[in-house]
């Protein structure tokens, strides 16, 4: 059976290579351990073929860990990646995280400090599929987007994500541009935001920078994780939408719609739904809300209700009524007013033909 | 003539005339400020107030929690903005527009 994991060592001293190769055999996992003596030798092996972690050292002649390091991170976003250097220089430290390392380790010097170290790597091996961002860890991306807007910093995120690349615009705390492939504006955040894995860097702000994103970072991320979550959940409500009716689906072409009930005034029949998570509970209270404003509209004598019309954080939605039955109409947050209203007469129409 | 005019005199009174205005009601339904005319039945505030609450009440337990809601009647707008659980409603006759 093959190493579950593979480790690459890089350092300039053959010796060390050899002490570190045998402490790192030791680890339970029994990772497979191949040496590097120099950086362009270290990244070629990398380019031949997958490894879960690189162990680098800092100081080394021509390419520096550092140098290493940035090529490195940039093509092998997925890469663990450790620094083990005998530099005590607190610069280096913080420059080494800044570019994404997962661990800054001094060189071992006693037993207990290899025990450490040996701990740390099989730990970090074992953490390979876990998702989140690299650089700072356990943090997602939205986490880190909402960090700068909170902020209210200026500044440019690069986002990598296997070979594709993004970037987000931030200038006082607002999002300002996104971009990534052919996309750009707010396609482009919602792009970047459903990637689950990658790399980031935070590079210098620019402030010229055209204004293409006009909404709230809030409302973005809300409909990124909306979009993400319905992603998610797309089987079950892919079924529940086709096997419902077609009159309803035809109805949900319509732009912004996001679900559909048809839900007769006799409770005794059966009502219809398109999209609707939670459908019981949206039913029972659009039928509730349209009979008590109905009585209260006889009651007032203010003539027939017409229509009802709800806009909330999360989403919108109409209620749009006839004879014998009433259609609630989700609809997205994003559609402002003038056009959601603009959409319930696309649907009335189109519901009463 | 007194028999015209006692018929007359009930149909008017019967009449209510549909405000404009607005109000305000705490999440116990409790009218704490009005702009409608005090002819306004104090009952339909209540009512009106009652069936508004609900609605954010009930759409916010089925995961539709709304922040504004505008019911449409032939005759009357009613626009009720959630406040912490209360709201404040507006009230507003329609009438047919002339061109």
């Amino acid at each position: 059976m093959s190493p579950a994991y593979k480790i690459l060592l890089l350092d300039d001293e053959q010796d060390l290579l050899e002490l570190y190769r045998d402490i790192l055999r030791q680890l339970p996992s029994k990772p497979d351990i191949q040496t590097a003596s120099s950086g362009a030798r270290a990244i070629a092996v990398l380019e031949s073929e997958p490894f879960t972690m690189l162990i680098s050292d800092l100081n080394m002649p021509k390419m520096d860990g550092l140098q290493v390091l940035s090529i490195v991170r940039r093509k092998f976003p997925h890469l663990r990646i450790v620094i083990m250097t005998s530099v005590l220089d607190e610069q280096y430290r913080s420059r080494a995280y800044a570019m994404g390392v997962d661990l800054f380790w001094e060189k071992p010097t006693n037993s207990a400090e290899i025990k450490l170290f040996q701990e740390c790597v099989e730990s970090l091996l074992g953490r390979g599929a876990a998702q989140g961002f690299r650089g700072v860890q356990s943090k997602s991306l939205v986490d880190i987007i909402q960090l700068e807007c909170l902020s209210q910093s200026s500044s440019v995120l690069r986002i990598l994500n296997n070979n594709k690349e993004g970037r987000i615009w931030v200038l006082n705390g607002e999002l300002v541009d996104a971009v990534c492939g052919a996309l750009n504006g707010e396609e482009a955040f919602k792009e970047i935001c459903s990637w689950k894995t990658g790399n980031f860097e935070i590079l210098p702000s620019e402030p010229d920078r055209p204004r293409t994103i006009h909404n709230s970072y809030q409302g973005l991320l809300l409909d990124s994780a909306q979009a993400m979550d319905e992603m998610q959940s797309s089987p079950s409500s892919e079924s529940v939408a086709r096997g419902t009716s077609t009159r309803l689906g035809a109805l949900a072409r319509v732009d912004g719609v996001e679900f559909l009930m048809e839900i007769p005034f006799d409770e005794k029949k059966k009502e219809e739904t398109w999209g609707a998570e939670n459908a019981e509970s949206l039913v029972a209270w659009a039928r509730q809300t349209t009979k008590s404003f109905k009585q209260l509209g006889e009651k007032m004598q203010a003539g027939n209700l017409t229509g009802i019309k709800g806009t909330g954080v999360q989403r919108n939605v109409g209620i749009l009524l006839r004879e014998e039955s009433l259609l609630t109409v989700g609809i997205r947050r994003t559609v402002n007013t003038d056009h959601l209203d603009e959409t319930l007469n696309a649907i009335r129409t189109q519901w009463a033909s | 003539m007194g028999l015209l005019e006692l018929f007359g005199r009930q149909d008017i009174k019967g009449l209510t005339r549909l405000p404009t205005g607005s109000f305000t009601v705490d999440a116990s339904g409790r009218i704490l400020s009005s702009t409608l005319p005090q002819i306004f039945p104090r009952n339909f505030v209540e009512d009106i107030a009652a069936a508004v609450l609900a609605s954010f009440k009930e759409g916010q337990k089925a995961g539709l929690p709304l922040s504004d809601l505008v019911i449409n009647y032939a005759s009357l707008k009613i626009t009720a903005r959630e406040l912490r659980g209360g709201a404040i409603i507006f009230l507003a006759p329609l009438s047919i527009k002339r061109t």
